[in-house]
């Protein structure tokens, strides 16, 4: 499907004077139901657009429940620090949650390079001129990893706030990754993001005293958007508030029945190192 | 952005459907549904079209698009109102919404020549 970004260049946009986001009240939403069909030629179809990818995801989430593996769709702009993250949440929670990574980017296997340094299997999904991962993508890199049962599948998207909203891969939950260097309007201004997500990381809050990043606005600007959006502050250069994400994935592996592992020495994987 | 991947996806559903009705079958009008709040823009999809539609059973199909607003309940107060984004505050304060339309990314109808 979408290999190619930038296809609506030439589209004309939508511009709209500024209303805020206030609602206005219903008028007669009018019908948009088709005359009855009597045409012999005219055929039904109501086919979701996207049914195909919904179906691979299906099946990709079906893969991850028999398999006891937490998968979790990592989303944000680039530069907003997942990979970093990533690798000081696989560094410090060795021996305990087994963690695997797919990596997914334009182009490169820097990120994948990194995580590999931590001694964690990985595979890098290459989009080419594609700006998001799709089901099928992840399918194909769920092969190539191969992950072990009882584990944790951290899918690193495209770095996008648009496109990666979309298209769902399967996982069991959806994490976007905001960087106080960004702007606290962010939520806003890419609204289908923050909505569809399970839980928004607000990262390098270290650096506060450094920017303009008005804190209390950008969760109110979110929890507008979703309500029952999940919100954690951490610094993954410092550590600061990392403990509180670690927290909530013990709780979502354990709601999966994942169990910490009990011996490290044991623990499966290791042969897989060298996937990428 | 993801317009011209989703068009091209739009007439493989599309020609697959036709040929499987009729061989060698031709589209003459094809409808779809693309919600006010779906992310995908309308523009962006006719812009495709022709472009993707090239050397398919589908090229030179007139395209007809259907444009549901935004619609939504309060969970709080139950009314029911029209929006122009993805959330937004009911007239009782209330920001928990039950989308009720919108978000619709369909192909509706075709008719064959």
């Amino acid at each position: 499907m979408c290999t190619t970004c930038g296809c609506s260049k030439d589209a004309k946009a939508t511009i709209t004077k500024f209303k805020g986001t206030k609602s206005l009240l219903l008028k007669p939403a009018g019908s948009f139901a088709l005359k009855p069909v009597e045409d012999p030629n005219r055929v039904h179809l109501e086919i979701k657009i996207l049914a195909k990818n919904d179906e691979i995801a299906a099946k990709n989430r079906s893969y991850f429940q028999t398999h006891q593996i937490l998968a979790l769709n990592l989303m944000s702009s680039p530069g907003s620090g997942k990979t970093t993250l990533l690798e000081r949440t696989i560094r410090e929670l060795k021996g305990q949650l087994l963690i695997q990574v797919i990596e997914g980017d334009q182009e490169t296997t820097n990120d994948a390079e990194r995580i590999r340094a931590t001694g964690c299997p990985v595979v890098q999904i290459n989009t080419g001129a594609g700006c998001h991962l799709e089901a099928k993508m992840l399918s194909e890199g769920i092969s190539a990893l191969a992950p072990s049962n009882n584990s944790i599948v951290m899918i690193e998207n495209v770095g996008n706030l648009v496109c990666p909203s979309l298209f769902d891969l399967g996982e069991k939950a959806k994490v976007v990754i905001l960087s106080v260097t960004e702007g606290e309007d962010k939520p806003l201004k890419y609204p289908y993001m923050f909505k569809n997500a399970d839980l928004m990381i607000l990262n390098k809050i270290d650096l506060l005293p450094y920017v303009q990043f008005d804190m209390a606005k950008c969760v109110e600007y979110a929890r507008q958007v979703n309500p029952k959006l999940r919100i954690i502050k951490l610094s993954a250069t410092k550590g600061e508030g990392v403990d509180e994400r670690y927290s909530w994935l013990r709780k979502e592996g354990s709601s999966l029945g994942i169990v910490p592992i009990k011996n490290p020495s044991n623990r499966p994987g290791t042969h897989l190192w060298t996937n990428l | 952005m993801h317009e011209l991947g989703i068009t091209q996806e739009i007439v493989e559903i599309l020609s697959l459907r036709a040929n499987e009705l009729q061989p060698n079958a031709r589209i003459k009008r094809v409808v779809l549904e693309i919600g006010k709040l779906s992310a995908v823009l309308p523009d962006a999809i006719r812009f495709c079209f022709d472009l993707c539609t090239e050397g398919t059973p589908v090229e030179g199909a007139s395209l007809q698009i259907l444009e549901p607003q935004g619609q939504a309940r309060c969970r709080l107060c139950k009314s029911e109102m029209l929006f122009e984004q993805p959330f937004g505050e009911c007239v009782c304060g209330g920001i928990d919404l039950e989308w009720l339309s919108g978000g619709e990314l369909r192909i509706k109808e075709m008719e064959l020549e």
